[in-house]
């Protein structure tokens, strides 16, 4: 089997990004599935165990301390080092946002197809075949590469296949990185350390809020009924745009989109623009005051009603069942 | 400095998008097209700087020959001229493709700083600016949601999933900027005016030097099927009469979903 490489991102200090194991367990459908990490010197027995678990079968560890000073060139080059290397039948990356751009510079370096922001990948008599949804899942379309090697974006928490834990060999190279045509970072401002609530990328309950929470304070009710199902919280432009909440959680045209089993939309009008990053949830559930509310035309069960009461007296109602059962 | 801004006419999100099914491009004809939003911000992000500086703006586009208006739209905001590439050998060009013809305009219009959005409302790709970045060999500070024009740099914030960081890149570079970053200006009527006898440039790819075809010799994108998934349709609606909570538990229960 052909080696299909996976970028791994790491945070500067030393984190595996949660998109590893989807890009690995996708790999591994296609090919033997290496783990490609541009990581600071000295890191790479940790990486190589912690691969290895998520099914890579190498670990292809390219270090440089210029990870923390240069956008994106680490990664760029330890692909670009890593495809001269190995010669893989296809590049995988996470469509996240640093992802989705080194991508893009790999595929233009090596004069590669790209495909982006993939549902699905599989192999269809040696082609990567990647699946996409567009419009907001209006539709579905399948593409493929000709004429070059393969550089394919997956959105985050899209796949759901996982490779089987192995033993990684562990290659360590020294990377040189050109940086020049790449920006310096000055300074890194991680987020506060990660609630328990699962990522809203591939969280396979969301509850989201809109403006109908009317404030900042008020959308606790949103996350209390997310505890509660443990669920990711989300929400609509309007909601973000009038600062309850920050803008990673935005669901929506401009923001995230999801494609949970159980979507629960709260005080969320359901404009043209959410719909699009929700409309392909399994289940749709919507609570709403105005009985005109667009949302209601998606909805598998809708309730006309105040979020302020539906909404305690719902969570009442799930733990009543909970202790019954 | 002369400040090249890239938009693009996209469907408006306010209506149904299509696809054409028998080749997987955007259907044109059934819906309005607009100017992306994110363009004006990014047009927005130049013209503040040139408010209180020498600058020279340039709104470029590839789209085809309907994609003047929205030229017309960033003209009438205030940029100075445009550049409309447009050929039919473009019809359903990729990712690549584009980005190739996009870095040939740059480099004939020359440039001391290239601002994009983040990502179009239609492909959602957020990509371009990246590709262009690697064939010109030039810096690339993308994502930010707050900018800072110096004569020789730009700085920024740039937001990730995992926080963000503060980047900083020398002149020439490209820049994309997300919805945090500008409030776009409303066109006014002495703009709209002054817009019609703006310059606008149009270049063919021969006016380029790309042949489309010779794109053959890096990989290119194909659409294998194009399939439209059946809209979703209303399920049971009630108004709450004091018991809907308990109503939409025992929903949530046969469905096996608590």
């Amino acid at each position: 089997m052909s080696n299909v490489l996976a970028l791994i991102e790491v945070s500067p200090d030393g984190h595996v990004s949660t998109t590893a194991a989807m890009l690995l367990g996708a790999a591994s459908r296609l090919g033997t599935p290496v783990a490609v990490v541009a990581a600071a010197p000295g890191s790479s027995a940790a990486l190589g165990e912690a691969l290895g678990a998520l099914g890579a079968e190498q670990v292809y560890v390219a270090e440089t301390a210029e990870v923390v000073t240069s956008l994106l060139a680490p990664q760029v080059a330890a692909l670009a080092l890593a495809f001269s290397a190995l010669d893989p039948s296809a590049i995988l990356v996470a469509n996240s946002i640093d992802g989705r751009e080194l991508a893009a510079r790999v595929a233009a370096r090596l004069k590669a197809g790209l495909l982006i922001d993939a549902v699905d990948v599989r192999s269809d008599g040696g082609a990567v075949v990647a699946s996409h949804s567009v419009f907001g899942g209006a539709y579905n379309v399948d593409s493929a590469v000709e004429g070059g090697p393969v550089v394919v974006t997956v959105r985050q928490g899209a796949i759901e296949d996982r490779a089987e834990a192995r033993s990684a060999s562990v290659t360590t190279v020294p990377l040189d990185v050109d940086a020049a045509a790449f920006a310096v970072i000055d300074a890194i401002h991680p987020l506060p350390a990660a609630s328990d609530r699962p990522d809203l990328r591939g969280a396979t309950t969301v509850v989201s809020g809109g403006r109908g929470l009317q404030s900042k304070e008020k959308f606790v009710l949103v996350e209390q009924l997310a505890d509660t199902l443990g669920a990711a919280v989300g929400a609509s432009r309007a909601a973000v745009d009038a600062g309850f909440v920050p803008q990673t959680s935005q669901v929506g045209q401009t923001g995230v989109t999801v494609s949970p089993q159980l979507y629960i939309a709260l005080g969320i009008s359901g404009a043209i623009q959410h719909r699009a990053g929700m409309q392909t949830a399994k289940t749709i559930v919507a609570i709403n005051k105005d009985a005109d509310a667009p949302i209601f035309e998606i909805a598998d069960f809708g309730i006309v009603g105040d979020v302020f009461t539906v909404v305690p007296q719902l969570i009442d109602a799930i733990g009543k069942r909970g202790s019954n059962s | 400095m002369k400040i090249v801004v890239l938009v693009k006419q996209v469907p408006d999100t306010w209506g149904e998008r299509k696809l054409n099914i028998d080749t997987g491009w955007l259907d044109r004809t059934s819906s309005d097209a607009v100017i992306d939003e994110i363009n004006e911000r990014a047009l927005e992000v130049a013209l503040s700087y040139q408010d209180s500086n020498d600058a020279e703006v340039i709104a470029l586009t590839v789209g085809p020959a309907s994609a003047k208006d929205v030229l017309r739209k960033a003209l009438a905001m205030g940029a100075d001229s445009a550049i409309h590439i447009v050929d039919d050998q473009l019809a359903g060009a990729d990712l690549i493709l584009t980005a190739r013809v996009i870095a040939a305009a740059l480099t004939k219009a020359d440039f001391d700083l290239v601002i994009a959005g983040n990502e179009a409302t239609d492909g959602r790709g957020g990509v371009i600016p990246s590709l262009v970045a690697e064939y010109l060999g030039v810096r690339q500070a993308t994502y930010l949601d707050s900018v800072t024009i110096t004569s020789d740099s730009v700085s920024g914030e740039r937001g990730t999933e995992n926080g963000s960081m503060s980047v900083h890149a020398t002149l020439p570079a490209i820049i994309s900027v997300t919805e945090q970053s500008a409030e776009p200006r409303f066109p006014n009527f002495k703009g709209i005016m002054r817009a019609k006898k703006k310059p606008v440039v149009v270049w063919s790819l021969g006016d380029l030097g790309i042949d489309a075809a010779s794109s053959a010799d890096s990989g290119h994108s194909v659409v294998l099927s194009t399939r439209q998934r059946p809209a979703r349709t209303a399920g049971t609606k009630i108004v709450d009469d004091g018991t809907a909570g308990v109503a939409l538990a025992d929903f949530l229960a046969a469905g096996h979903l608590i």
